[in-house]
């Protein structure tokens, strides 16, 4: 059997699978508008997808994910039940610069929960239900939560102005890292080239005011530079303990039993911890041998910045190489950035039967 | 024949002429100044394709010239992994160009890319759209502000007169090229502290990826002697 049909009966397996457990099918369409996606990932979404346009209708992108244009249209629905289960297969479209020998387009299989009523209990199911979608793989599991990480910024004994910075880019990490250290260093915060700042004199000798940032915006940011450099820096003590946080890698029961070690002295941290205990007393109960499943504090962060909350990946344990097959994870914040003004909390998880059929080939050829 | 494509008119044009002509390979546009056509002497078997600077870097990759002269900056933007199929046989030494992020001059708040991604964060609060930065090098400016870590900003197109885009409000910023500067402050905008993101030069590309028969290769082995000798 040639390798396009074994995809393509993975991929309505999968997706029968998904199915029968009463997810809605849906099928977005592939040319998509590119407004959304370009204002909620900016110029990376653009080197990552295909963007096209007509004379008509504006930019386009070809469908780079399923999970946007269905969070759209489930957010759109006003008069549609606000809990519900979608699952749909399809092609996707990725642009790949660097890695030229990774595939730019291919298929995927996927599952989204929208349900406010148990989030846990959501985390776990669509963890489950991705997980028995590869069922006798010889997998690698990577679990995270970027939950844990907002809370921890959340609670430095800082200011919101710092707090806000860092929290922005916890999708950057070493942007996020630069920062941090910016912010426990007295002379990167020190304002002193804005010590003869003066509202009117300043501006004098520089050239025209042009341009949409106008100059009480250049004020504003001013003095609110000014306010926050009076406050001391974040302390070596807290820079010292976002990093062990950030350096937690371990199996799951070993990572909670780190994870509460951080405990007495980030005391912010203790609702994300119980619900990261609670996920894992619910993956448990599912059967989910925990400690085969890793934790990273840090993971996810890299992938696009819509997960919010747990975080996901199967890995063939055959072939290092692969990309990952299957991700997935929690996104209330998408829902409610596109939702304007509704939200709901969300989470989901794609299969690529691609990789499936590629990570089986290498374990029959060796 | 072997093809050598180079820069079509302007100053990048005379400056490439006369650096062949220095070492013996005379490059001559037809009489007609027209005509998009030109002729070599001083050496057998080489043809000269007068081409637009921005397609040599495809044209190269592509293999339809053997050999082109065109800025660094073009073939990073247009190919971006220009090392698989191009390979750059010598700077030629003039076409010095910098590419680079400017801001208008009297944003007195903003000097470093690091002061940019916190503007770029307010601006979007205030005016409900990513800080807009004015390009054709989108590519380049991309990686750049990525690596950098620069957030909340969207690169807008601009074929032409880019400096002017800020003072027209359809960028906040610009990423150009730019050899003196004159124009930029003419515009009343300032260069980033640290907003170099490419410098450029004319070079001198082989295609890796062009036929070359037993003929062409002889004809191209005497015409790469000729030009590197010093």
């Amino acid at each position: 059997m040639n390798e396009q049909k074994q995809i393509e009966i993975e991929a309505d397996r999968i997706l029968r699978l998904f199915s029968n457990s009463g997810a809605k099918i849906v099928q977005p369409t592939i040319l998509q508008q590119a407004d959304t996606l370009l204002d909620l990932y900016g110029e990376d979404i653009r080197a990552r997808a295909y963007v096209t346009s007509d004379p008509f209708n504006g930019e386009m992108m070809l469908r780079p994910d399923f999970t946007v244009p269905i969070v759209k249209a489930h957010m759109n629905d006003l008069s549609g039940n606000e809990t519900a289960r979608y699952a749909y297969c399809g092609k996707v479209f990725r642009r790949q610069e660097k890695n030229s020998d990774r595939a730019s387009e291919y298929l995927q299989v996927g599952y989204e929960i929208f349900d406010r009523t148990d989030v846990i209990q959501s985390d776990a199911d669509a963890f489950c239900r991705i997980k028995n979608a590869l069922s006798d793989l010889p997998l690698k599991v990577a679990t995270g939560d970027i939950g844990i990480l907002m809370a921890a910024v959340s609670g430095l004994k800082t200011t919101d102005r710092r707090k806000k910075s860092l929290l922005r880019h916890i999708w950057r990490p070493q942007r996020f890292k630069t920062i941090l250290e910016k912010f426990t260093d007295e002379v990167s915060l020190s304002t002193k080239r804005f010590d003869s700042f003066d509202e009117e004199k300043s501006f004098e000798n520089q050239a025209k005011e042009i341009g949409l940032r106008s100059k009480s915006e250049i004020i504003e940011r001013i003095e609110s530079l000014r306010q926050d450099s009076k406050v001391s820096p974040i302390s070596k003590t807290e820079l010292g303990l976002i990093n062990s946080l950030l350096n937690i890698g371990d199996k799951c029961p070993q990572a909670l039993t780190e994870l509460k070690n951080l405990l007495p002295d980030m005391p912010a941290l203790q609702s994300a911890i119980e619900k990261f205990e609670k996920r894992l007393t619910a993956l448990d109960h599912a059967n989910v041998n925990l400690s085969s499943i890793d934790f990273e504090a840090s993971y996810g962060r890299t992938s696009m910045e819509y997960y919010d909350g747990f975080v996901f990946g199967f890995y063939s344990d055959s072939y290092a190489d692969l990309p990952p097959i299957a991700t997935g994870g929690r996104y209330d914040a998408l829902t409610k950035h596109i939702g304007k003004g509704r939200e709901i909390p969300a989470v989901g998880g794609v299969v690529r039967p691609d990789l499936i059929v590629k990570s089986k080939g290498f374990e029959t050829n060796g | 024949m072997v093809k050598l494509g180079v820069p079509s008119k302007g100053r990048l044009m005379e400056e490439t002429f006369s650096w062949f002509d220095s070492r013996g390979v005379h490059l001559e546009r037809t009489e007609s100044k027209r005509e998009y056509a030109g002729y070599v002497k001083g050496i057998q078997g080489i043809e000269l394709l007068l081409l637009s600077a921005s397609e040599i870097p495809t044209e190269l990759n592509e293999g339809r010239i053997h050999f082109g002269v065109t800025g660094s900056d073009l073939v990073c933007e247009k190919v971006p992994n220009w090392g698989q199929n191009l390979e750059a046989i010598k700077y030629l030494g003039f076409g010095f160009a910098d590419l680079v992020l400017s801001v208008p001059k009297f944003w007195i708040d903003v000097d470093t890319l690091d002061d940019l991604d916190s503007a770029a964060e307010a601006f979007r609060e205030k005016h409900g759209f990513r800080l807009r930065i004015a390009t054709k090098y989108h590519y380049l400016a991309r990686e750049f502000l990525k690596s950098a870590g620069v957030a909340d900003y969207q690169l807008v197109d601009s074929q032409g007169a880019t400096e002017g885009t800020v003072k027209n409000e359809t960028a906040e910023a610009i990423a150009d090229i730019t050899s003196t500067g004159e124009t930029l402050k003419a515009n009343h905008l300032k260069i980033l502290d640290d907003g170099l993101i490419h410098s450029s030069e004319a070079t001198l590309f082989k295609s890796k990826s062009a036929f070359f028969s037993e003929k062409q290769r002889a004809a191209a082995s005497t015409f790469l002697t000729l030009i590197l000798s010093d």
